[in-house]
This record gives structure tokens, C-alpha cells and sequence, in this order.
């Protein structure tokens, strides 16, 4: 058995494997000097597909994929593989977020998040997208504003049996769901707080700054969900939510991520606060809820001071029957567990910051 | 008309290794218009250069006989016969 590790950095695309997830191969740099900002590895088919998205700050962006886990890569040749139509005016910057939709009859189908704002679909295994029209028509898209990485969707959320049904999430602008297949789409924030608006407008109906949302591997109709400020679960498929951040030391983060295989279990990295974005208390910590975020406990990845903390696609599993817990760092490392955080190791190190991961077996 | 299109190193691999492309164009052509004559024959090197609205990127610089074409008239830079397009990264990053 081989796990397939793929670290999306500032500068470039790692790849790392291992047969036990202890020790690691640590591959040089793809797209060398390339912001990567996402990366999927699709399994859904026989040979699986990494997808990568490249930006570069002389040439642009691009989509690539591989079906040799990276020796080679493809990009689409006649045209961009995701490239706003002329009418829109608008220019793609880069993709923040691949989504594979597990219900039967989708394999082929990926969907993108962009920037700026826009959701893509892709028919053929993500290798050309087009633009969901109906999303970037929303009228409130004029509303929408940017936190500091960006106007952008990053987080898409389908729902794992029914394909009509998905989430997206934006920074900022907040959440949106379809449940026609994407032909219309509804803002769905109610309890998620808006602690950087007036105190009158704590809780408006969009414009929250999403971090990042997760579903529930077992109850598809609980989500979990961090915000700029505050913690939240839905038990309604993203129609409402509740503060799970009580029991956590600070609210603020940007990644949180469900068990792939435990029912109300989730991973949270605490940040300590918006005007102070180092790991809370100054330690690399996972905390970890196994009551669908009654309580958390703290987890150290290492019990020295460290400075780096983990952004919002930087937490991720991989799939196998014993999962693991990959945690990236801006500050260039990557840790493993495989036992639901009791204890870590060091996949890589030294990179430059690192702005998502994915695994799986392969 | 012929005009010839010096490629970059980094975009070779984007032209099959050429380091230079001879494009014709009719008379009257401005440099956008070479630019779309080396994407006829390159398609990947076109969005390197240019976004999907057809601007130049902003780290890219292209020179027409010498000169950078935003002290002149940008795309619509007039290309003549024998003109020489070169294609130079700008210094940036980190």
C-alpha cells in the first residue's frame, strides 16, 4: 500500500510518498515558483488523477492533471482550461479548492472554486472547466467582498448521495447551497456571526468571511463549519447553525475538517485571534472533538513553541481503513498521524508555506 | 510580411522548444496581431501572455524592435517587415 501525500506550497507542488506513513519520500518541486493554492487527488476512478492548480506571477494560471501520480502532467492545449467567457470582463486569478462529487453517475464531473468568486465545472475529470453561470449571476455577487487572501471560493461541499444538493463557501460573501443542481442558489449563514460588522449587523443574511466547511462523514446532514470568528455545526445540511466553540481556547482559525469515519468527531487548529495569527498559546495544536463539538481536546503535533499556523485547506485525511491526519504549516512543514492526533510525524519539512494538503492511498 | 518572435527560455516548452518563431502577417499589423499568429501555431503560449480579456500580463514585457511596447502603444504597437518581437519576463518574485 502506498499513501500519495501532495503539498500545495507558495512556491510549488510536493509530492511525497510512503508505505507507512512513518517514513517519507519527498519529491523537488513541480511547478516550481508556481503558487499552489489547490490540489485533489480524484480516486473515484481505477487509475486516480491528481489535479493541480498553478499560478504563476509572470505567466498566469493554469489547470493540470496526472494520471501517473506526477511524473508527467497535462494541461488542456486549445484553450485555458478555466477562463472566464469574454462577456463577464472578468480575468481567473487561480483555483482555491477541486471538489469530486461522489454520488453515482458523477465520476467524470470536478468542480473548482476560484478567484475571483466563481464556481467551475469540469465534465472530464477536470482537465477543462466551464463557468456555473448561476452563481456568478447571484445578485448578490456585487455585495460580495475579499478577505486578505482574496475574493474567492474555496470551500465547495456536495452532498455525498443526492447531486442536486451542494455547498459553497466564499470569503467573504458566506455560504450558498443549491438543491437543483446548481440552477439557483440560496444564502445560508443564519447564526453565523459577522464579529467584524456593527454590532447591528452581526448576523446578516450574507457577507460572513467563511473559512472553511466540512461535512460530517457519516450524518450528511451535519457540516461543521469555521468562520472568521466563531465555530459553528449544522444539523440541517447547512440551513442553520450553532456555535460549537465554547470548550475551544480561541474561535478564530481557518481550517476545521470531519473524521472520514467517525460520526460527530472533527479536527479544528486553533489561531489565536484575528490581530494575532499564531498558533493559540504559541503551540502547534490539533484539537479534536469526538461529541460533535460539546468538547475538544487539545492534541500536540509538538510540545515546542512554534510559530506557523495551519491555513484552511492545510488539514486533510487520506482514505484508508486506519485514517490519517495530515497537517501543513506556513511555515513549510507537514505532520502525520495515524491515530486520530494522539501522536505525530514529520512528513516534510523546510518548504516554503504550506497552502493545502491531500492524501489518499494510491 | 515576416516578423520574428524571440521565446523566452521559461516558454519553450510552450512552443516545442523553439526559441524563435517566424510569423507572416499582412501589412497594417500591429503586435497583437503577431501575437495571435504565434497562439495559431502555440495555443498554450497565448494564455501565458495574455489573459482571457487578451491584456498583456502584467510581469510580461514584450519589446518591438528594442523597445518596450507599453512606452509605445501597448498591442496596438505597429509591427513592420523584418521587425523583431522579443518576449522578456519582467524582474519579479521572491
Amino acid at each position: 500500500m502506498t499513501y500519495l501525500l501532495a503539498i500545495g506550497t507558495g512556491k510549488g507542488l510536493f509530492l511525497a510518498t510512503s508505505r507507512d506513513r512513518r517514513r517519507w519520500e519527498v519529491s523537488t518541486p513541480m511547478f516550481a515558483v508556481n503558487g499552489v493554492y489547490a490540489v485533489g487527488i480524484d480516486t473515484r476512478r481505477t487509475t486516480p488523477r491528481i489535479v493541480v492548480s498553478a499560478d504563476s506571477a509572470h505567466f498566469g494560471p493554469s489547470v493540470y492533471t496526472s494520471d501517473d501520480l506526477g511524473k508527467t502532467w497535462e494541461e488542456a492545449e486549445h484553450a485555458p482550461p478555466i477562463a472566464f467567457p469574454a462577456d463577464t470582463g472578468a480575468t481567473y486569478k487561480r483555483a482555491w479548492q477541486f471538489a469530486f462529487p461522489a454520488p453515482a453517475g458523477q465520476e467524470d464531473v470536478v468542480y473548482a472554486g476560484s478567484e475571483p468568486w466563481a464556481l467551475w465545472r469540469s465534465a472530464d475529470r477536470g482537465a477543462s472547466y466551464e463557468l456555473v453561470r448561476s452563481l456568478w449571476e447571484h445578485p448578490h455577487r456585487a455585495e460580495w467582498g475579499e478577505g486578505a487572501g482574496g475574493p474567492a471560493i474555496h470551500t465547495i461541499v456536495p452532498h455525498p448521495a443526492d447531486a442536486r444538493r451542494m455547498l459553497i463557501a466564499m470569503s467573504t460573501g458566506g455560504v450558498y447551497r443549491t438543491e437543483d443542481g446548481g440552477a439557483s442558489w440560496t444564502a445560508s449563514n443564519t447564526g453565523v456571526k459577522t464579529e467584524f460588522m456593527p454590532g447591528d449587523l452581526h448576523y446578516p443574511e450574507y457577507g460572513q468571511c467563511i473559512h472553511k466547511v466540512s461535512r460530517d462523514s457519516q450524518n450528511p446532514e451535519r457540516l461543521y463549519l469555521q468562520n472568521h470568528g466563531g465555530v459553528y455545526r449544522s444539523d440541517d445540511d447547512g440551513r442553520s447553525w450553532t456555535s460549537i466553540a465554547d470548550d475551544l481556547p480561541t474561535d478564530f482559525g481557518f481550517s476545521i475538517l470531519a473524521h472520514p469515519s467517525r460520526e460527530g468527531v472533527a479536527f479544528n487548529a486553533p489561531v489565536a485571534f484575528s490581530d494575532n495569527r499564531y498558533p493559540y498559546d504559541y503551540r502547534l495544536r490539533v484539537y479534536r472533538t469526538e461529541d460533535a463539538g460539546a468538547s475538544w481536546t487539545g492534541l500536540n503535533v509538538l510540545d515546542d513553541p512554534y510559530y506557523g499556523i495551519v491555513l484552511r485547506d492545510a488539514l486533510c485525511t487520506d482514505g484508508a481503513e486506519t485514517p490519517g491526519l495530515y497537517v501543513g504549516t506556513r511555515v513549510g512543514d507537514v505532520f502525520v498521524s495515524a491515530d486520530d492526533g494522539e501522536s505525530f510525524v514529520q512528513a516534510a519539512g523546510h518548504l516554503p508555506d504550506v497552502l493545502c494538503v491531500r492524501a489518499a492511498v494510491v | 510580411m515576416a516578423v520574428t518572435v524571440i521565446i523566452p527560455g521559461a516558454l519553450r516548452v510552450d512552443t516545442g522548444g523553439e526559441s524563435k518563431a517566424v510569423v507572416e502577417l499582412g501589412g497594417d499589423a500591429v503586435l497583437r496581431d503577431a501575437l495571435d499568429a504565434l497562439a495559431a501555431r502555440h495555443p498554450r503560449i497565448d494564455r501565458r501572455l495574455r489573459d482571457e480579456q487578451g491584456v498583456l500580463r502584467r510581469f510580461v514585457n514584450v519589446y518591438v524592435d528594442g523597445e518596450e511596447c507599453r512606452r509605445m502603444e501597448g498591442l496596438d504597437t505597429p509591427v513592420g517587415a523584418s521587425s523583431e518581437v522579443q518576449i522578456i519576463p519582467s524582474v519579479a518574485g521572491g
